[in-house]
């Protein structure tokens, strides 16, 4: 028997309902408005009396309304046909929705019924199999998509039968299981799983020990992402995070990527729209769209989706996961869900924490966190999550709540500064200030000697030393002034300059400069560096400025040009032409 | 709006605090509106059966006696093409002496649209303001903030965009604005002879603060009406945002809510969210355009009011008055929009981007040459041009009294650094400069 209960009381999405029997945290429950069924979620229970959030304006609710208890927790579909759609926080597909504007308690299938995949079986009858091992593939837009053993499976199963190579539904019975105690169990393509559980089907998950190279220089080069790896990306608006965030999805290197708009603009979401369907993945040379699924609950959608809304990212994120797939899950922004969690914890009358956040705050954050990373599958196989999330600092002030929370869950930590924003050197990404765990890792450093170059870990750590002495010396310019200081104060701070301007600064609105790929990069690292260690003959500082001004400027025209193209070797003739009228001897 | 017959009427108030009252009732709906005493009110809370209503006019001199009769509804408008021309105030019923609108009545905070339903802005805005069509582009579905302190002209510039943006209907949403401000705008609208294309939700400081809630809803819903079904170009003018989130904050106070940072509500980005996020373009070529102001306080933007603000809105504008040129001019450093990548080079002439960033980045470059001189140290060659050159800048591109088209900004940038700079010194692809550094 279904609990049911009655409303007792409204504040805003906030809905007390009195249940006539047992109610479980989180349980999903529908309230019934004028016919309309709207989805909410229990968040706290007191006696009779359970506390949920409405994913929809309660507008119109009336004391007394009915209500019906699901007897489960908010839970995602998984199955073949979730590559390339576009889904609001709840899963619900944005696409079949009718009208231009959004109905209240209009909820679609995640999942079409009706499309049919071809399968091809894996496993066979005898195969000992559990939670996540798979059973067949189908060929999901271009992708393998590999049928598993529904999650929600403990213990181990033998297969009675799969069924052979063909055309099915998703909802079709593709093989039979028996459990230990001999039952037979069915199996479909399609599963559910409650989006705050991890799914846990895999053997081990080991430190990441690769890069995920995303096309971006001052991340590849200074502060690398890890494969299976953390990152998030604080600034003040106005910096470019949404660009740069935009700008990893389109280039990273990943199998799929899963962008969760939570709480942010609709025209950004629309821009993904729109372009992604036309803009071309370098590595496959198919659209973009066909590796992207987007979650978004934009701003103006309801509060308590947005909570949801990175959840759902995630668990779509390890479904594929389970199925060997590099996966870049984007949340843009985690301030939003976190804004999200403030609303209703002041709703609940709950005592709040710092800037009146949620006391458990960090702990929520750090869980979520915890839920990327590179795995080892039963199988032998290997998958990964990559997790780059933004935030939203209140006044660009990095001492807030979030921020810090998050710090201490992310590994790589990209500090957008307003000042490289208001001089438009974008990416606005300071250099002295990011940092990246991951260069300290002996297995990572290891990957990139042997993937990149020899002794490509000192070249960054020396560049870093250059950018950080660059910095000291124009300090030293500004206090001392121009002619207060020795020349080579100068030349170390332009040296840097060059640095920051070839290696840093980059054009994401240009068709060549917006990805660079590794092997670029380090060649454009050692030219840099080059420069750095020649030494120079200046007679006074005026020198100094136009001879790298004019450097910095051919460097710049190489960034435009097509690698190692006729023109590209034509700015880079030029600069050695430049540098050896100037070479100290 | 006329008592009927068969609704009932409650005349006994338990509770009553600055802005709220509470009372027994049944059968009531949430968000529902009321007359007290003939005031305007709403329902923000319900429990049990115990009905908070928040009344906009605030609640001196209400007795617990009150006669409280519900609406069975949401606040609502009347919209039809009647509106235009028009003066209301933040309930919507006419203050210009003419008569009540007739229409079809919708409530007021609509759903949102679904954004698989919006189509990406691309139509520029031209203002003939080189500030914004040069650095900060407008486009059609934007919503963009000026960021202003209060002695600044944001009113004078905002019109004056309006009247050159070319747009079917402008909806003004005028909160707490002063008397005189809004006999500015009057009479500006009027002598450009543009009267019967603008309408107007107005809650003066006269009015009380609480009821400059419904204005923004009031305005957008109208801005709907015109953009979704009649497929308008819209321009939604909402002046003063901070006063606004002001107003929030006394509600929200009222209401013992935790205030979070700087005394506002916790909900305070999706309140206001909620608001900016009603510009949109649709397919079908409608668009609404918000244009807004948010006052600052001693040019703050860390406040929580232009901070939340700053995350929601596609860019914002500054002005400042450049003291070279003795001019009010928009500050090419911290103004933004976010969607001018869709415009420029594109509807623009292909060197547009570069143009522009080459023009800030020089211009930066004199903002330095000017802090060293302020610090007592001598300037070199490069240091005297750039000061030169942003003073022309300044005076030819940046004052807001500019009024040209693009490509002549265009061309004035060029002149600017060919006047001042070499080629090597722009930073420009070598193809445009070829191209466009002029010949003489």
């Amino acid at each position: 028997m279904a609990t049911k209960g009655k409303v007792t009381g409204i504040i805003a999405n906030l809905v007390i309902v009195e249940a006539d029997g047992p109610v479980s945290q989180n349980e999903i429950c529908y309230i019934n408005l004028k016919g309309t069924d709207l989805m909410a979620e229990v968040i706290k229970i007191m006696g009779v009396k359970a506390y949920t959030q409405v994913f929809e304006s309660t507008r119109g609710l009336k004391i007394g309304a009915d209500v019906k208890f699901m007897g489960h927790m908010l839970e995602v579909t998984l199955g073949p046909g979730i590559l390339s759609r576009n889904y609001d926080g709840l899963q619900n597909d944005l696409d079949k929705m009718k009208g231009v504007f959004l109905k209240r308690g209009e909820y679609t299938e995640a999942i079409d019924p009706e499309a049919e995949w071809d399968f091809t079986p894996i496993a066979k009858a005898g195969d000992k199999v559990e939670a996540g091992s798979w059973l067949g593939e189908v060929t999901e837009g271009w992708m393998p998509h590999k049928i598993m053993v529904p999650f929600k499976f403990s213990g181990n199963y033998t297969v009675k039968s799969v069924n052979s190579k063909g055309k099915y539904k998703s909802k079709d019975k593709i093989a039979v299981l028996t459990d230990e105690k001999g039952k037979d169990v069915e199996v479909t393509m399609m599963q559910k799983w409650p989006v705050k559980v991890p799914i846990k089907a895999y053997k081990e998950k080991p430190r990441p020990f690769k890069i995920m190279e995303t096309g971006v220089r001052t991340m590849d080069t200074l502060n690398p992402l890890a494969e299976g790896g953390t990152g998030f990306i604080p600034g003040p608006f106005g910096c470019g995070k949404t660009v740069l965030q935009h700008a990893v999805s389109q280039q990273a290197e990943a199998d799929m990527i899963i962008v969760t708009a939570c709480g942010e603009r609709a025209n950004e979401v629309v821009e993904i729209f729109t372009e992604f369907p036309e803009l071309e993945d370098p590595r496959t040379g198919r659209k973009l769209m066909e590796r992207t699924t987007i979650i978004c609950n934009t701003s103006n959608m309801p509060v308590a989706a947005r909570e949801a809304s990175v959840y759902t990212g995630m668990t779509i994120a390890e479904y594929y996961r389970a199925m060997g797939l590099k996966v870049l899950l984007l949340a843009d922004s985690t301030s939003r869900w976190a804004q999200a969690l403030r609303e209703m914890s002041n709703r609940m009358e709950e005592l709040p924490g710092p800037d009146a956040f949620p006391m458990d705050l960090p702990a929520i954050i750090s869980n979520f966190y915890s839920r990327a990373g590179f795995v080892y599958l039963n199988n032998g196989q290997t998958g990964s999550i990559t997790f780059l999330g933004t935030v939203s600092p209140a006044g660009g002030n990095l001492k807030e709540p979030v921020t810090e929370s998050t710090k201490k869950a992310a590994r790589c930590f990209y500090a957008l500064n307003q000042d490289r924003a208001d001089s438009k050197r974008y990416p606005a990404i300071d250099p002295i200030d990011s940092y990246s765990k991951y260069l300290e890792y002996p297995e990572i450093q290891e990957y990139l000697k042997k993937n990149i170059s020899e002794n490509w870990v000192e070249m960054v750590s020396l560049s870093k030393d250059i950018l950080l002495r660059g910095r000291e010396a124009s300090e030293q310019i500004n206090i001392l002034g121009d002619d207060g200081v020795p020349i080579e104060y100068h030349e170390r701070f332009w040296k840097a300059e060059v640095l920051d301007f070839v290696i840093l600064q980059q054009d994401a609105f240009d068709n060549i400069d917006k990805s660079t790929p590794f092997e670029r990069q380090e060649y454009m690292l050692e030219r840099v560096l080059e420069i750095y260690h020649t030494k120079f003959d200046f007679k006074s500082f005026e020198e100094v400025n136009p001879f790298f001004k004019a450097i910095i400027n051919l460097f710049k025209q190489m960034n435009y040009a097509e690698y190692k193209s006729e023109k590209f070797d034509g700015y880079l003739k030029q600069i050695n032409e430049k540098i050896n009228e100037r070479k100290a001897v | 709006m006329e008592t009927s017959a068969f609704q009932k009427i409650y005349t006994k108030i338990t509770q009553v605090t600055k802005a709220t009252c509470s009372l027994k009732a049944e059968g009531i709906g949430y968000e529902e509106i009321a007359r007290v005493n003939g005031r305007l009110a709403q329902v923000v809370k319900i429990q049990g059966d115990t009905v908070t209503l928040q009344i906009f006019s605030g609640t001196e001199g209400i007795p617990t006696n009150a006669e409280v009769v519900f609406m069975g509804k949401a606040p609502t408008i009347k919209v039809s093409d009647e509106l235009a021309g028009r003066f209301f105030n933040a309930y919507g019923d006419p203050i210009d002496g003419g008569p009540a609108v007739e229409g079809k009545e919708v409530e007021i905070g609509g759903p949102s649209v679904n954004p698989v339903r919006r189509k990406q802005p691309s139509e520029l805005i031209p203002t003939g303001i080189a500030g914004i069509d040069l650095n900060n582009t407008l486009v059609t579905g934007q919503k963009i903030p000026f960021f202003a302190d209060p002695d600044q002209p944001f009113n004078q510039v905002m019109a004056m965009v309006a009247l050159r943006a070319k747009a079917d209907k402008i909806i003004l949403g005028g909160m707490g604005l002063s008397n005189d401000d809004y006999l500015f705008f009057k009479n500006i609208f009027d002598n450009a002879g543009a009267l019967d294309r603008i309408i107007s939700f107005i809650n003066t400081t006269e009015n009380p603060p609480v009821e400059r809630l419904l204005v923004p809803d009031m305005a957008l819903t109208a801005a709907e009406y015109f953009a979704h079904e009649k497929h308008e170009k819209v321009l939604v003018l909402l002046t003063d945002m901070t006063l606004y989130a002001d107003a929030l904050s006394i509600v929200s106070n009222r209401m013992d809510q935790i205030p979070s940072k700087d005394s506002m509500p916790g909900s305070l980005y999706s309140d206001l969210a909620k608001i900016y996020e009603k510009a949109v373009q649709f397919p079908e070529g409608g668009s609404i355009t918000i244009i807004a102001v948010t006052t600052l306080s001693g040019g703050d933007i860390t406040h929580a009011i232009p901070d939340n603000t700053g995350y929601i809105t596609e860019g914002q504008l500054f002005l400042r008055r450049d003291t070279d040129i003795g001019k009010v001019i928009v500050d090419p450093f911290r103004s933004l929009s976010r969607l001018k990548q869709l415009v420029i080079g594109k509807q623009t002439r292909k060197d547009h981007p570069q143009v522009m960033n080459a023009g800030i980045r020089l211009f930066a470059d004199a903002a330095n040459a000017k802090t060293k001189l302020e610090n007592g140290f001598d300037l070199n060659d490069y240091d005297e041009r750039t000061l030169k050159f942003a003073k022309d800048y300044s005076r030819e591109l940046l004052a807001i009294d500019i009024n040209i088209d693009i490509d002549s900004m265009l061309d004035t940038g060029w002149r600017l650094f060919a006047e001042h700079f070499t080629k090597a010194e722009l930073g420009i692809k070598d193809e445009l400069v070829e191209k466009y550094w002029p010949k003489n």
